[in-house]
């Protein structure tokens, strides 16, 4: 009796321990950087399968406004809550200005009525969570390909970067007690997204103006993409041909937290 | 196909018919292959899967999210210091502590969707990591998938052994009494899958295959600019999301019979033939 038990005990320990093993040995195994720069790889085949399906400029759903969702939902930044951007708050984003620079030939400055005095597309789309969640809303804004239009491209221009107001978690000290300030969201689309029809400045959700949960004044939409590269309190676009030494050089926040460049899928 | 004779003597009173088993060649190199591939690749697919629905561990139907009335949940009630986890089901709950909701990691406990033991990797939450091998290796079980179609099509595999056949469905009942009662076919009859396995293998190969692709791709935002279509025949992203859920705990629940089916009906016999190809059948020998 004593010895059955003993050995189915020692059989649990044993299967216990093989368990934590393979359990450790997978983690380790998932997390390898070259393991992980392989799968990355493969991110690559999927923008362009997706890229080869998708064509050009083919058009995101949308839906009537009977779909659209009660209650908006706010994720990430509900509030930069920074000195510079409650002044604005305060101000009703009167002054509120994007500056467009970088690889253009003709480098810009939109106050937010000149946005609102540009051709504006309405529609009503289905915002994706990374996590999974949809919602759906109405947005209105300016086609971003007007904007970079008029800011005028050079031809080694290849990525469109958006910087951003909201300041990613708390400042912090560094070893030698000098304060660090938190990184600000910032993202990035290549031309051939940032000039797709429905890829826009939006200004209104829902018929009213953006709510500051929403990314007031400014946030992008790029209706083919998931809800990271559409980032909220755009405050300055820049056109690089590379963004390697913007930020972790990964070419957006979350980015540079692991998640993949591409988010269409 | 008879590869070895193997006499096996069944005592010598002579009242007892005498037998034989000889190796028949069951799975070609090529089922094999694919079948063991495809082990792996599901079984990353899966665990990548639970980490990325860890995410936002709630499903839904039609095109958003009605955040109030999740269709399946797993969340945690209670404090911040003292919680345990539940699962919802509509309107039911129920406590799964431990496992479902809220449950260890390196002795901790944490309020988690599905345990650190099923996920890739098994840190949560690991969105990122989780898309990467989930994206990955959904090339893989697509490449592998397409493979195993072309085979067996061009090879005659669905035709012959798979195509369900209208006396399958004749004997059904039959069919279905004698699993229930664990009597398996021998001898000659062993060579060919009964009407179950074929139409069980059919809905698996033709049904839920393609459905768990086709919902994977329709939560694609890009993928549905291309084929509108994709949201609208699964009545939506959350819709596609929930089945394409649904599809894989078909599959886990397809995994558990045909386990328990392998061990029942013969658990070594039914490894080598996946392994070797070569499955014993046992034959009564007339000549005695």
């Amino acid at each position: 009796m004593s010895e059955r038990s003993d050995r189915r005990s020692f059989l649990a320990r044993t299967a216990a321990l093989l368990g934590t093993v393979a359990l450790a040995g997978c983690t380790d195994f998932a997390q390898q950087p070259w393991v992980i720069g392989i799968l990355g790889e493969v991110e690559n085949l999927t923008r362009r399968a997706q890229r080869l399906f998708a064509g050009g400029h083919a058009l995101a759903p949308e839906y009537s406004k009977a779909d659209i969702a009660p209650t908006f939902r706010a994720n990430g930044t509900l509030n930069p809550n920074t000195n510079d951007y409650n002044v604005h708050v305060a101000g009703g984003f009167k002054d509120w200005a994007i500056d467009v620079g970088g690889l253009v030939d003709k480098p810009l400055k939109l106050s937010l009525a000149e946005l609102r005095a540009m051709p504006a597309r309405t529609q009503i789309t289905r915002h994706d969570c990374v996590e999974g969640w949809s919602c759906i809303g109405e947005w209105t804004g300016t086609p971003l390909q007007l904007v970079l239009a008029m800011a005028k491209p050079k031809a080694d221009a290849r990525y469109v970067v958006f910087y951003c107001a909201d300041p990613m978690g708390e400042a912090t000290m560094d070893a030698s007690g000098n304060v660090v300030q938190p990184p600000f969201y910032y993202e990035s689309l290549d031309l051939l997204e940032a000039t797709h029809p429905q890829t826009i400045l939006a200004y209104e959700l829902n018929g009213r103006n953006l709510p500051v949960e929403h990314g007031a004044p400014i946030r992008l939409r790029a209706e083919r993409q998931l809800g990271y590269k559409m980032p909220k309190y755009v405050r300055r676009i820049e056109l690089v041909s590379s963004f390697a030494r913007i930020q972790g050089g990964k070419g957006g926040y979350w980015e540079d937290q692991g998640y993949q460049w591409y988010g269409g899928i | 196909m008879v590869d070895t004779t193997e006499p096996l003597t069944q005592g010598n009173t002579g009242v007892t018919p005498r037998r034989s088993t000889y190796l028949f060649y069951r799975h070609t190199v090529a089922v094999r292959a694919l079948h063991w591939l495809n082990a792996i690749i599901m079984l990353v697919m899966l665990m990548s899967g639970l980490q990325i629905f860890n995410a936002h561990p709630s499903l839904y139907w039609g095109n958003g999210a009605d955040f109030d009335h999740p269709f399946i949940s797993l969340t945690a009630l209670g404090t911040q210091d003292n919680f345990h986890g539940v699962t919802k089901i509509g309107s039911w709950s129920f406590n799964t502590d431990g496992v479902l909701g809220a449950s260890w990691h390196e002795g901790v406990k944490e309020v988690r969707g599905f345990p650190d033991w099923v996920t890739i990797p098994s840190d949560s939450p690991n969105l990122a990591l989780g898309r990467l091998w989930h994206f990955a290796f959904a090339w893989l079980l697509v490449a592998n998938g397409l493979a195993y179609f072309a085979y067996a099509f061009a090879s005659g595999h669905f035709r012959t052994e798979l195509a369900p056949t209208l006396k399958d469905f004749a004997h059904l009942p039959r069919e279905i009494i004698n699993h229930a009662r664990l009597r398996f076919a021998k001898g000659e009859e062993a060579k060919h899958y009964n009407g179950i396995q074929r139409m069980t293998y059919f809905v698996v190969i033709f049904v839920l295959g393609p459905l768990i692709v086709l919902t994977g791709l329709t939560m694609s935002p890009t993928m549905d600019s291309a084929f509108p279509f994709l949201p609208w025949i699964f009545a939506g992203r959350q819709s596609a999301r929930t089945i394409h859920f649904l599809c894989a705990f078909s599959f886990v629940g397809f995994f558990v019979i045909h386990i328990v089916m392998v061990i029942l009906s013969g658990t070594w016999n039914n490894l080598r033939s996946m392994i070797t190809g070569r499955y014993a059948i046992e034959v009564e020998d007339k000549n005695v």
